[in-house]
């Protein structure tokens, strides 16, 4: 248990060691572990960001919805009030089409009474005629007497 | 084993003897093969068990932490790394509680001292008898393997911290300052004499306290062992007191090496918050 030069050794060893620690041990370790430190830190703020995230986008999700529900419920009466003016549309059309056709029958019809009556007439002259050739008792020359007919048919 | 070995003052002196090399008195350099030789070689001469032990224990301690170092990953830690990490944070943290100054080095001081002293007090928990009796075999005559109950590797680490201190004092305060403080206080400067014997011995009080104070809880601790030792030792025939003083051996040496656990974490952690609290010291004005 004497003080010798182990002392001096001491010191020295003391010295290597404390500065291999410092250069090759030290560093690297707190590095690690304040990038460890970084990364956590980083990872919750991430989190708590996409947590953020979610509740707006939740929130919009349901904002869209109502949306599209109110839009598609505008679109439903839209179309609703669209069909009954198309109905009405056709409607008045149809009357209108059907008028037109009525007209148009009516039109016909006293065209066709018109020329009956023409053809009647001109069989009441001929009829005339024979009736008025029977009775004079001779053929009537139908070429002579064509104005007189015509005359006579007109007043009938 | 040397024939002194045989009686209880032999044994002890046996254990408590360094494998000291240097001059021997014929001139020729070897290894002292006793106390009075290893006296006589005066200062230049080496305590080898010593000096190895604790060489080993730095190496192993360094090697360690640098295995970890190198293939460290900032990802999920595992094994040893985990063991460092809580190392490295438990030693930061005990710096910044009671080192305020800026200084990169205090921190791998720090883990260096409990570390190597840790290693270095729990060679005491080896059985006394094994590693001397082995190397007694290998005609080694003496090996004690705690290296922190030789003040030799005690004061050697205090003196490291010593002169840092001095460096970091002069280096904050200026060779001025730090002159002034030895001398200006606590009685201002009319009182220079008498402040510079009581600042020195404040001074010198540091390393000395820390040298000793490890030393002699390592070597009180080493001796108690022995003693336990010499107990069971000391049983001759199968009497009922010799059983009976075996017995208690295996118990005392369990006890007294579990209560030794504390002791040598203890020590361990006392030396290396004092040296930081002396750094911190030494960065720091009086006010």
């Amino acid at each position: 248990m004497n003080i010798n030069a182990t002392l001096l050794a001491q010191t020295i060893m003391f010295a290597l060691f404390v500065w291999f620690c410092m250069k090759f041990v030290w560093p690297p370790i707190v590095a690690a572990l304040e990038q460890r430190k970084k990364q956590i830190a980083d990872g919750l703020a991430d989190a708590e960001r996409a947590k953020h995230d979610l509740e707006l986008a939740a929130k919009r999700s349901a904002e869209i919805l109502r949306e599209a529900k109110e839009k598609a419920g505008e679109i439903v009466t839209h179309g609703e009030k669209r069909a009954s003016e198309i109905i009405e549309e056709a409607k008045v059309q149809a009357k209108l089409e059907g008028d037109r056709l009525i007209t148009g029958a009516k039109a016909e019809i006293d065209q066709e009474v018109f020329r009956a009556r023409e053809q009647l007439r001109t069989q009441v002259s001929a009829i005339a005629l024979a009736g008025a050739g029977k009775i004079l008792g001779r053929e009537i020359d139908a070429k002579a007497h064509n104005d007189l007919l015509d005359k006579l048919v007109a007043e009938i | 084993m040397s024939s002194e070995a045989h009686t209880s003052a032999g044994y002890i002196k046996h254990h408590l003897q360094n494998l000291t090399y240097g001059q021997l008195p014929d001139g020729s350099w070897g290894i002292a093969h006793s106390a009075e030789e290893a006296k006589a070689m005066g200062f230049w001469a080496l305590n080898l068990d010593t000096f190895i032990m604790s060489l080993l224990l730095g190496a192993v301690i360094m090697f360690l932490f640098r295995s970890v170092a190198k293939n460290i990953t900032a990802g999920v830690p595992s094994g040893l790394q985990n063991f460092c990490e809580w190392s490295i944070e438990f030693i930061d943290s005990s710096v910044r509680g009671s080192f305020s100054a800026k200084n990169d080095m205090v921190a791998p001081l720090a883990l260096t001292i409990f570390f190597w002293v840790f290693s270095m007090n729990l060679m005491d928990l080896l059985p006394i008898d094994y590693v001397p009796l082995l190397m007694s075999a290998l005609g080694v005559p003496f090996f004690k393997i705690v290296p922190s109950t030789d003040p030799n590797a005690t004061f050697g680490m205090a003196i490291g911290v010593f002169l840092l201190v001095l460096y970091y004092s002069v280096k904050m305060k200026g060779l001025g300052g730090f002159v002034g403080e030895l001398t200006l206080q606590p009685f201002g400067k009319w009182g220079m004499p008498v402040n510079l014997l009581l600042e020195g011995v404040n001074l010198i009080a540091k390393p000395i306290s820390l040298a000793l104070r490890l030393f002699g809880n390592m070597y009180a601790g080493e001796m108690i062992f022995i003693l336990i030792a010499l107990m069971g030792g000391a049983w001759a025939g199968a009497s009922l007191g010799g059983v009976t003083l075996y017995g208690s051996q295996i118990l005392l040496s369990l006890g007294w090496a579990i209560f030794h656990i504390l002791i040598v974490t203890l020590q361990a952690f006392i030396f290396m918050t004092l040296t930081v609290v002396y750094m911190d010291m030494a960065h720091q004005e009086h006010h």
